[in-house]
């Protein structure tokens, strides 16, 4: 019995067909079969996702795309997006797929919070003519400075390893599997030249990319792929995956199409087969047991780098987080619950876990009150979008902030949300060789470069304009956000004034 | 420390100012200092429970005895040589073990084998749960996990791919316990003394062995005896759980555009 209603188109690509001049760049463009020539014209077929990558190779700009204009008749309750996913799951009895961050409107706290400058009292400093410091550690304060006999600090006198980063900001962890080899090569030679972090993903390291070990953060994920102890001593820190705050509680599918001979020889499994990562870490049900993995690890890597843990931003977060601290770990990394994915289930991607704004500043003053912030690195992800999202991060309490979405956008993502689907048109997101010779490695990484590198200079402006000389002064410096949102209780939360209330 | 040229010993009892026994830490220590001096043949003895031994290592000709009961995570990532446990071992033995052998003369804790790529592990006696989580193999290499009596439940959970060999020595029913192969999409679980389709989980079905199944048993079985000075009856049956499907989650969700 066929049960199948069509769920309606939801993009419309108009071609202006006096302006085209029939050159078909478009319709090879589209890796989503979406555009055909036919009769002397590009006509239109369905499956457009508004990934725009027509729309910008059009050589006479005769391509727009739009919401269809025959939409769902207006419901305040029952929106397009909401009778969408019934008519799809009334099809198909399947869970719905996603990619990319939460795409919900009910969750931008950024947006309320205001930065403070120097005004009169405290002289504001020119970053352009002063030094302002944007240096960052990762990994365990020794909590205590070793002076050598001639007075100076001994920085080689401390017991725990530490990576020492050019600017507070990660690239967070996004495996080769979710990514393209290109992708990948890019992001970490932006790394590299940038002397930041870079996150590998839970598909462990290809070989060509050892060259950039020193620049990574290696990710142990509860399916432990590609994890040998060589790859584990060749980075400079090591993550515990414990959860990802685009799906909090959720094990990674990466579906046997993308597995091919690169993605199995990196995760040494099999050709063609699913990789499936466990929801649980099945050794680790307490954290007496995280304290197990920390420390075998530790052991494994005989000590050389720092092992930190990755957690999902969820409801239990600061308790969760103090645990982690004395489990051992040297760094701490909070995903909230924007951040992005290459695929989770709608229904959790939208639905569980906490804004990161909340979730920093709850670990933040937790860890605080307890006496063990001043151990850790705290790292904090979920869509920190522009450089004003990091600096009010760091100011709610992060060390250092990870960034993967905007540095697709960089690359030239344009978020259309199907990179479960592994046909990414701008070569990113998948696995096809064809679309992923589409992305220039050289031209990616200098454009994360340049992002990234305008990033740190509107840090060193906004600390100039409050007058702070080094970003470790602003870490959890609440005194200089004020809220300006509607709900005062979220101010509280924060532990952040409101706007108009003062010093005193 | 050496009592010959060939073999070092380490006293893993030995107690400090305030009486505890050697810490990991110092355990470990120890065992990498000998190995980097070039000493391959190591002896453990009055293992007290210490943690993570000999995680990391592994020479093809490295060999290390350890009397007593190691801690949890014995042999993690693992990476060649021999782990001879004589007492038992605990939770988590063969941590996402690369490759070479562990013997263990005794039990096995929970989660043995997780996550393992490579290499050897024979158990005299029994295991606890999830024996063999999501063990893989690539390029045909794959681990293989001995395991003389039984096993608890969730044996081979998310296996993607090497061999389980559950031999029920001195069992009287089933030797493995429910949800066999819960979700795996790769290798094979031998089981000798049989299982029920109820035991199966999710993803799994039972097979008749082939030949090349039966080369593996008979292999593994030799291998037991060897290790263990012990004798198979050969005439047991030998039943094979494998996955229905290497994608097991195929249709299972809905990509539309919404």
């Amino acid at each position: 019995m066929r049960t199948d209603i069509k769920v309606p188109e939801k993009y419309l690509p108009i071609i202006d067909q006096e302006a085209c001049i029939r050159c078909k760049r478009c319709i090879k463009s589209c890796s989503y079969g979406a555009l055909e020539f036919k009769d002397d014209k590009v006509r239109v077929k369905d499956g457009c996702v508004s990934c725009l990558r027509c729309v910008i190779d059009c050589p006479t700009s005769a391509i727009t795309v739009v919401e269809r204009p025959s939409s769902y008749a207006p419901h305040a309750v029952f929106s397009p997006e909401i009778r969408r996913s019934i008519m799809a799951q009334a099809n198909s009895g399947g869970v719905l797929l996603s990619s990319c961050g939460a795409n919900a409107e009910y969750m931008d706290i950024f947006n309320d919070i205001l930065l403070d400058a120097a005004q009169v009292t405290n002289p504001s400093i020119d970053p352009l003519r002063e030094p302002v410091e944007t240096k960052t550690y990762l990994g365990r304060r020794p909590g205590k400075v070793v002076v050598d006999d001639d007075g100076r600090i001994d920085l080689d006198a401390s017991e725990t390893p530490i990576v020492v980063m050019d600017m507070p900001i990660m690239i967070g962890h996004i495996s080769l599997g979710s990514i393209s080899y290109n992708a990948q090569a890019a992001l970490f030679r932006a790394a590299s030249e940038l002397n930041i972090l870079a996150g590998t993903g839970e598909g462990g390291l290809h070989n060509d990319f050892y060259c950039h070990s020193k620049n990574l953060c290696a990710e142990v994920a509860s399916g432990r792929f590609g994890v040998t102890s060589h790859y584990l001593k060749e980075v400079s820190c090591v993550d515990i995956k414990i959860g990802q705050g685009a799906k909090p509680g959720h094990g990674g599918h990466l579906p046997g199409e993308k597995v091919q001979k690169l993605i199995s020889e990196t995760r040494m499994i099999p050709l063609g087969t699913d990789a499936l990562s466990p929801y649980p870490h099945h050794d680790i049900y307490s954290i007496e047991d995280l304290q197990q993995l920390i420390s075998v690890l530790k052991e494994s890597t005989e000590y050389s780098v720092p092992v930190g843990v990755k957690i999902a931003a969820v409801h239990n977060v600061g308790a969760i987080a103090s645990g982690i601290v004395r489990a051992g770990a040297d760094f701490l990394t909070i995903d909230g619950l924007r951040g992005g994915t290459g695929s989770a289930p709608r229904v959790i991607r939208d639905h569980a876990g906490m804004p990161i704004e909340i979730a920093v500043s709850a670990v933040d003053q937790r860890l605080q009150e307890e006496g063990l912030r001043d151990k850790v690195t705290l790292c904090a992800s979920g869509s920190i979008r522009t450089a004003a999202d990091m600096i009010k991060c760091i100011a709610l309490g992060a060390d250092v902030v990870g960034v993967c979405t905007s540095a697709m956008i960089a690359m030239g993502c344009t978020v259309c949300q199907q990179c479960h689907r592994g046909a990414c048109s701008w070569g990113i997101a998948t696995q096809v060789p064809e679309l992923a010779a589409r992305l220039d490695t050289e031209v990616a990484a200098q454009r994360v470069i340049n992002m990234f590198h305008a990033w740190n200079e509107e840090l060193k402006e906004i600390m100039g304009a409050m007058g702070i000389d080094s970003v470790e002064s602003l870490v959890g410096n609440r005194d200089r956000l004020r809220y300006i949102g509607p709900n005062p209780r979220i101010a509280e939360i924060l532990d952040v004034k409101h706007s108009g209330e003062g010093w005193g | 420390m050496s009592d010959d040229n060939s073999t070092v010993v380490i006293d893993a009892g030995e107690r400090d100012r305030l009486g505890h026994p050697l810490d990991y830490r110092e355990l470990n220590r120890r065992i990498r200092k000998t190995l980097s001096e070039g000493q391959e043949r190591i002896v453990l003895m009055n293992v007290m429970g210490q943690r993570y031994i000999a995680s990391a290592t592994g020479g093809t000709r490295m060999r290390i005895e350890i009397h007593g009961t190691p801690g949890n995570d014995l042999g993690a990532f693992l990476n060649g040589g021999t782990l001879e446990v004589f007492g038992n071992a605990q939770d988590v033995t063969a941590n996402t073990m690369n490759g070479g052998r562990i013997v263990v003369h005794g039990n096995s804790g929970d989660i043995t084998g997780l996550a393992a790529r490579g290499g050897t592990l024979l158990v005299k006696g029994n295991s606890g749960y999830r024996v063999g989580i999501h063990i893989k193999e690539f390029e045909g290499v794959g681990p293989s996990l001995v395991i003389g009596g039984f096993v608890n439940d969730y044996v081979g959970e998310y296996m993607a791919g090497g061999t389980i060999f559950v031999m029920g020595l001195g069992c009287t029913s089933s030797p493995v316990g429910l949800n066999v192969g819960a979700g795996m999409h790769g290798g094979r679980i031998l089981v000798r003394g049989g299982l029920d389709e109820h035991q199966l989980g999710p993803g799994a079905c039972l097979a008749e062995l082939d030949e090349k199944d039966a080369a593996v048993v008979e292999g593994l079985m030799s291998q037991y005896e060897a290790a263990f000075a012990a004798t198979i009856d050969r005439s047991v049956p030998v039943l094979k759980v494998m996955p229905l499907d290497s994608r097991p989650f195929r249709g299972h969700y809905d990509s539309t555009t919404i």
